[in-house]
């Protein structure tokens, strides 16, 4: 892509004019993109997140390479690796040049593969959130916000119920309620059901607060002379919310699922360490932060991993989220 | 005011009654039979029928809704169980009694782990605040944005299990977490929760400290503080008694939100530190299948929750007489 040099740079050789370079025009998202460039921590983060989704991506790439996956259970299958309580006998969770990051106490799978596959599930699982939660509250903000009167009234209060609700607890107590329905006893719970359900439940807590404020922005903007332009000029309410409301609202929205991502994906990780979350075998920060828990006092390293790794995570999005909220805003002063 | 606080209130019940109807006639409306709970384990039918007739779980879901809602007012008589007083909550068949009983036994466990901390990172969180803004620290205000970062990214059960770890298990420094009711050991209460409360501290205060800053900043540079400075007052009275008083705002906001977090997010600082508390409670009943039990910590969280709401827009009003409340 080639970007124009800024209007305040000393001109360059090819752009003689006295009055400084040629006047360029620039979309909201280009001169977005420039100012975000020039941010070094959201440049930093962007990359740390990035660095996460690729590891997710190529998870089997890397199982390929380190010649290993995360669901053998070396630790039992060899002997020599655990001792007879279940924990590795290799000072530090058992790391070493074969297992870099140890074996996991009791099963004895490798944690090195357990994380990177883990990243997967937890960012899949709060992807689909957040773009469903994103979704949900883009329409029914704008509905409230523009249809107003009774239906506006009527969301705020379905809102108000929502926000009040103890989400988590809820979601703990109606897990093994939702799966007595679902699945027969003699069975298992399947893996598909128990994301599906994970993602349904985060969707349903998630998108009330988004909605409140898009539902605010557009209260505002509908008043505003361009849209009452494109009503006087007889545009469709369609075309009025997809072509006058939304290019406005973007910004918001993009911030807030910027936002709204590790979120999710710190909640999927509370849920797994309470036992609503992911099922056994598939790999799951969470899960292992439940077993961190279970076992910290004879293996810390164990719980070091997935702990060390969701905080620089989640520090790494936030600071990202900050860094957009600053590149679409550059108003808003922190 | 009082036309603010009752339409508010008013309000408050009907959000509540909500709530606690969708629980209802989620939890109850599902396969699971409360009576065979209470009837023990080995249940001829006909016993079984008569547990689920004293219980009332023969009749209709909402005639069941309506007289649950009807006990926590006026209390009610199980038959064969015996009375439940006023706030009657249910009965617990795991327990063999009613429910409000437990939650008033595990409540206090609950309110003063929140209360606690919310004290200790309150003093620390508005007292480094307003060091930083009168200082108008750069060391201080950057140490106080990177930590706030980390508070708000860090989980309770990562820092907790680790705090455990070298505090408890390692260095013995402190003993495990556990509960003395303050009546009996003010001391023991105290010295008892010290661990949960520094570590919910760590994830908060630096939070108040960053918003304590950067309002009081703004409200030092505002004309009524140059006004007081100006009338001779001390400097001590002009940050503690106006330029406080302009700050506290943001600051009821986010601590509003913190306390109920606190009190419905319980389940995680009780299960790290295991404490008995509301939150421990709420986990043992769904391992139980103890719907009562169940229904009444939805609802007390629930409560916390909009309760906290109505306490903080009322708040505004307290502390800045220029807020209309409508």
């Amino acid at each position: 892509m080639t970007i124009p040099s800024e209007t305040t740079d000393p001109p360059v050789a090819t752009a003689p004019a006295a009055s400084g370079g040629e006047l360029v025009g620039r979309s909201p998202g280009q001169l977005m993109w420039r100012r975000f460039r020039r941010d070094p921590t959201g440049m930093i983060s962007a990359v740390i997140v990035l660095f996460f989704i690729l590891v997710a991506v190529a998870a089997p790439l890397i199982s390929t390479l380190y010649g290993k996956d995360p669901y053998t259970t070396y630790g039992q299958d060899r002997p020599g690796l655990l001792n007879d309580f279940g924990f590795p006998l290799l000072p530090n969770g058992g790391m070493s040049s074969e297992f870099w990051f140890g074996i996991e106490p009791g099963l004895g799978r490798d944690v090195f593969m357990q994380l990177v596959y883990g990243i997967r599930t937890s960012l899949l699982i709060a992807l689909a959130a957040t773009i469903a939660t994103t979704l949900i509250g883009i329409v029914v903000g704008i509905v409230a916000g523009y249809v107003g009167g009774r239906t506006d009234y009527f969301i705020g209060r379905v809102i108000d119920v929502l926000l009040s609700f103890p989400s988590t607890l809820f979601i703990i107590a109606f897990m093994p309620v939702l799966e007595n329905l679902m699945v027969k006893p003699e069975e298992e719970t399947p893996v598909w059901l128990r994301a599906t359900a994970l993602i349904i439940f985060l969707t349903v807590f998630g998108w009330a607060g988004l909605a409140r404020l898009l539902r605010g922005n557009v209260l505002s903007l509908r008043e505003r002379e361009f849209v009452e332009a494109a009503r006087v000029t007889g545009a469709s309410p369609a075309r009025i919310v997809f072509k006058e409301l939304l290019p406005n609202l973007w910004t918001p929205i993009l911030i807030q699922s910027t936002l709204l991502l590790p979120a999710l994906v710190t909640s999927e990780a509370a849920l797994s360490f309470l036992g609503v979350g992911m099922i056994e075998p598939t790999p799951d920060w969470g899960r292992m932060f439940l077993r961190g828990t279970e076992v910290y006092t004879d293996d810390i390293t164990y719980l070091m991993f997935p702990g060390i790794a969701l905080l620089i995570f989640v520090v790494a999005f936030n600071l990202l989220g900050d860094s957009v909220r600053d590149a679409f805003d550059p108003k808003i002063r922190r | 005011m009082l036309r603010f606080l009752t339409r508010r209130s008013l309000g408050a019940a009907f959000i509540l009654l909500i709530v606690a109807a969708v629980t209802f006639f989620l939890f109850f409306a599902v396969p699971g039979d409360p009576a065979r709970l209470a009837c023990g384990r080995v249940c001829p039918p006909e016993t079984l029928a008569q547990a689920r007739h004293n219980l009332g779980l023969d009749q209709p879901i909402f005639v069941q809704f309506v007289e649950w809602v009807f006990g926590i007012f006026a209390g009610r008589d199980y038959e064969g169980l015996g009375h439940c007083p006023a706030p009657c909550l249910g009965y617990s068949f795991v327990n063999r009694e009613p429910v409000f009983n437990t939650i008033v036994d595990r409540l206090p466990v609950t309110l003063s782990l929140t209360i606690g901390s919310a004290i200790v990172f309150l003093i620390f969180g508005i007292g480094t605040g307003i060091i930083a803004a009168l200082k108008q620290g750069k060391p201080l205000d950057k140490i106080a944005s990177v930590s706030s970062l980390i508070g708000a990214s860090v989980q309770i059960y990562f820092v907790g299990t680790l705090a455990m770890y070298f505090l408890v298990f390692q260095w013995q420094v402190i003993e495990r977490p556990r509960y003395v009711p303050i009546t009996e050991d003010p001391i023991g209460w105290a010295y008892g929760l010290m661990l949960p409360w520094v570590v919910l501290a760590i994830i908060f205060t630096a939070n108040y400290t960053r918003m304590t800053r950067s309002t009081m900043v703004e409200q030092l540079g505002e004309d009524y503080v140059r006004t007081a400075r100006a009338k001779g007052l001390s400097a001590r009275t002009v940050v503690m008694r106006f330029a406080l008083r302009g700050t506290l705002t943001p600051i009821v906001t986010i601590f509003g939100i913190d306390l109920a977090g606190l009190i419905g997010g319980a389940i995680i600082t009780e299960t790290t530190f295991s404490l008995q508390g509301i939150g421990r409670l709420s986990i043992q009943s769904v391992l139980n299948s103890d719907l009562p039990m169940l229904m009444a910590t939805v609802l007390l969280a629930a409560t916390a929750i909009v309760v906290l709401n109505v306490i903080v827009d009322a708040l505004y009003a307290v502390i800045d007489p220029r807020v209309r409340l409508s």
